[in-house]
């Protein structure tokens, strides 16, 4: 019984290996690379005498551009997995996505909207944050009226709420003037990093701590919740409020993403199941993996998004040109069993 | 541990479920719960653990009320055994039995050493320690019956109260699980199962629950329904109830006429 403990440990530490590399390597790929030995010497020069080496350039796209584009790219990759994770155990459906409480659906309207309105920057993530929650607020408050089966009210509820958002944001487009507007919306709607700098790292980096902590605290009693819910009653939990907490963190998490990178698919669907196979099913390990695994990911396409081509390409074609053969992989892959 | 329900009433709208159902379970006895299809023998299950309330009545845990207990407290006394687990990812059958800890561990904790022993105690009680790593979709039906009957071990709760613990089991299966009960009361444990097989409630029981289909309970040992004529206006059919000499020990045999 000690062997499955230890196996825990280890797959946590090939994945900090993993996303460590991801992490140092992405600096040395770009127009203007840093080796990983430079790399390290211009970190430790803010807290260590190091003679400096290198070009002041350099030290410039560390800390000025690629540091805060890592750093978000890391944050969004690790909330979208970890809220794909949350919501596939407490729905109990390895098939549910981020988007499953109308989250992003709210939160593409609320950016739409606000480049309609001529906003930029913040106050573009600022209005998709909000709508964004707002749509979670709805979903709950009508899923919540469906007094038996509180689940699949939540689930129907987010189908409906969706497509009402989604609604919103075509008509967003049919009225956004097609010179400038327009085009703004669409690639925003694509999902891109282009735009993550410092200003969007210290605006997710707070919240995003605030949703991940109650998650890895509660991760053991996450798994009670993929029981059948009479199941989970009789084992004396608090299973409604557990829930809300893990929705209100998810939901958090989503929204945050959506605000600063527009919409990218398939992340919190398809790494939670490599999480699951990879670091197995206990929400003890699989909270903790998929955090990693979704940081390094996201990374790594990041990197690719905006070295693989002259002009970057954005994240979010990517992510479904890797995610949706994958996951027929896996559907074949299920059939076969 | 002793578990009592008095006068429990339950309706849904008009239609009456249960009906002043009163019955008392003492530690170290077995009562099993019969009746046919829509008799009430589920919901009775249900009010017992706190699922539904009932309209009227009360649930005594050693004389306490168990409903206006604190859920955390009523799962160290209690626990609760479904029909059939719906697990829907791949959980070990240590993993799963560890679940059974959760009124024991803190809101934010995650199981000790002490927690993992307990589990491990547990599985090694029913004797299937070596399916400890085993991902619970790679049980058999048995198996995964006794694991469930694990993690109510591990619960550390002295009152079982199992669904139709046999419902999907084949007939080798079956027998394992009433053996497991039976030894279970031997080890001072409280039960009350439901069964649609009058046999296995005849086979194990102390008491047996009669549910009829006007909502009413009728309590009685087997040796009282030797006639065969309760069990036979019970269910409708005309029933023959004998006991037999297996060889070890007498058994109390129940069949069609």
């Amino acid at each position: 019984m000690r062997t499955t403990e230890r196996r825990r440990k280890e797959v946590l530490a090939v994945l900090i290996i993993i996303y460590l590399a991801i992490f140092v390597l992405s600096f040395s790929i770009g127009r203007f690379p840093v080796s990983p030995i430079e790399l390290m010497r211009i970190l430790l020069s803010r807290i260590l005498p190091i003679e400096k080496t290198w070009a002041a350039q350099a030290e410039a796209v560390v800390f000025s551009i690629r540091l805060p584009r890592i750093a978000v790219s890391s944050l969004i990759g690790a909330a979208l997995a970890l809220s794909g994770s949350i919501f596939q155990i407490i729905f109990r459906n390895p098939m549910v996505s981020p988007d499953v409480l109308g989250c992003s659906a709210g939160a593409g309207f609320g950016a739409a909207l606000a480049l309609l309105l001529g906003l930029s920057g913040l106050g573009v993530s600022l209005s998709a944050f909000i709508a964004g929650l707002a749509a979670v607020m709805i979903v709950w408050r009508i899923g919540s009226v469906m007094k038996g089966n509180h689940i699949l009210g939540l689930i129907l509820s987010g189908i409906m709420v969706s497509s009402v958002f989604q609604s919103a944001t075509s008509f967003v487009k049919l009225v956004a003037d097609p010179e400038n507007e327009l085009p703004a919306i669409t690639y925003f709607l694509m999902g891109s990093l282009a735009g993550a700098g410092k200003d969007e790292l210290m605006l997710i980096i707070l919240p995003m701590v605030i949703a991940f902590i109650p998650v890895l605290l509660l991760s053991w009693r996450l798994n009670i919740l993929s029981l059948p819910e009479e199941e989970a009653l009789s084992l004396g939990i608090p299973v409604r409020m557990i829930r809300a907490i893990a929705i209100a963190s998810a939901s958090l998490m989503t929204a945050l993403t959506v605000a600063v990178a527009g919409m990218i698919g398939w992340v919190g669907l398809v790494i939670p199941h490599i999480t699951r196979m990879t670091a197995g099913t206990d929400a003890r390990t699989a909270v903790p993996a998929s955090v990693l695994l979704g940081a390094a990911f996201l990374t790594a396409v990041d990197t690719a998004s905006r070295s693989m081509a002259t002009s970057e390409i954005p994240i979010g074609i990517l992510t479904s040109f890797i995610g949706a053969p994958f996951f027929l992989y896996l559907i074949i892959r299920e059939g076969r069993r | 541990m002793r578990l009592e329900t008095r006068n429990i009433s339950f309706g849904y709208g008009r239609r009456r479920i249960l009906s002043e159902v009163s019955l008392l379970i003492e530690g170290g006895h077995i009562a099993s719960l019969i009746g046919r299809n829509g008799a009430g023998k589920t919901t009775l299950i249900r009010i017992i653990m706190g699922f539904l309330s009932p309209d009227e009545g009360s649930v005594l845990i050693d004389g306490s009320d168990a409903i206006s207990m604190k859920a955390e407290d009523r799962a160290k006394a209690i626990a609760y055994i479904p029909q059939y687990s719906s697990m829907v990812y791949r959980y070990t059958v240590l993993d799963s039995v560890l679940m059974g800890r959760a009124p024991h561990i803190g809101l934010f904790g995650h199981p000790g050493k002490k927690d993992i022993d307990k589990a491990a105690e547990a599985l090694a009680m029913l004797g299937i320690e070596d399916l400890a790593e085993r991902p619970c979709d790679e049980l058999s039906g048995g198996e995964r019956q006794l694991m469930m009957i694990a993690r109510a071990l591990a619960q550390d709760a002295r009152i079982l109260i199992l669904d139709e613990p046999t419902s999907s089991l084949d007939y080798p299966n079956q027998l394992l699980v009433m053996e497991t009960i039976s030894r279970l009361r031997e080890k001072g444990y409280s039960i009350l199962f439901s069964t649609h097989n009058p046999e296995h409630a005849l086979m194990v029981s102390d008491t047996i629950i009669m549910l009829g289909m006007d909502g009413k309970a009728v309590s009685r040992n087997p040796e009282e329904l030797l006639d065969g004529r309760e069990l036979s206006s019970l269910y409708g059919r005309k029933l023959c109830i004998s006991r037999i000499e297996t060889g070890k020990g007498e058994r109390i045999v129940c069949v069609p006429e």
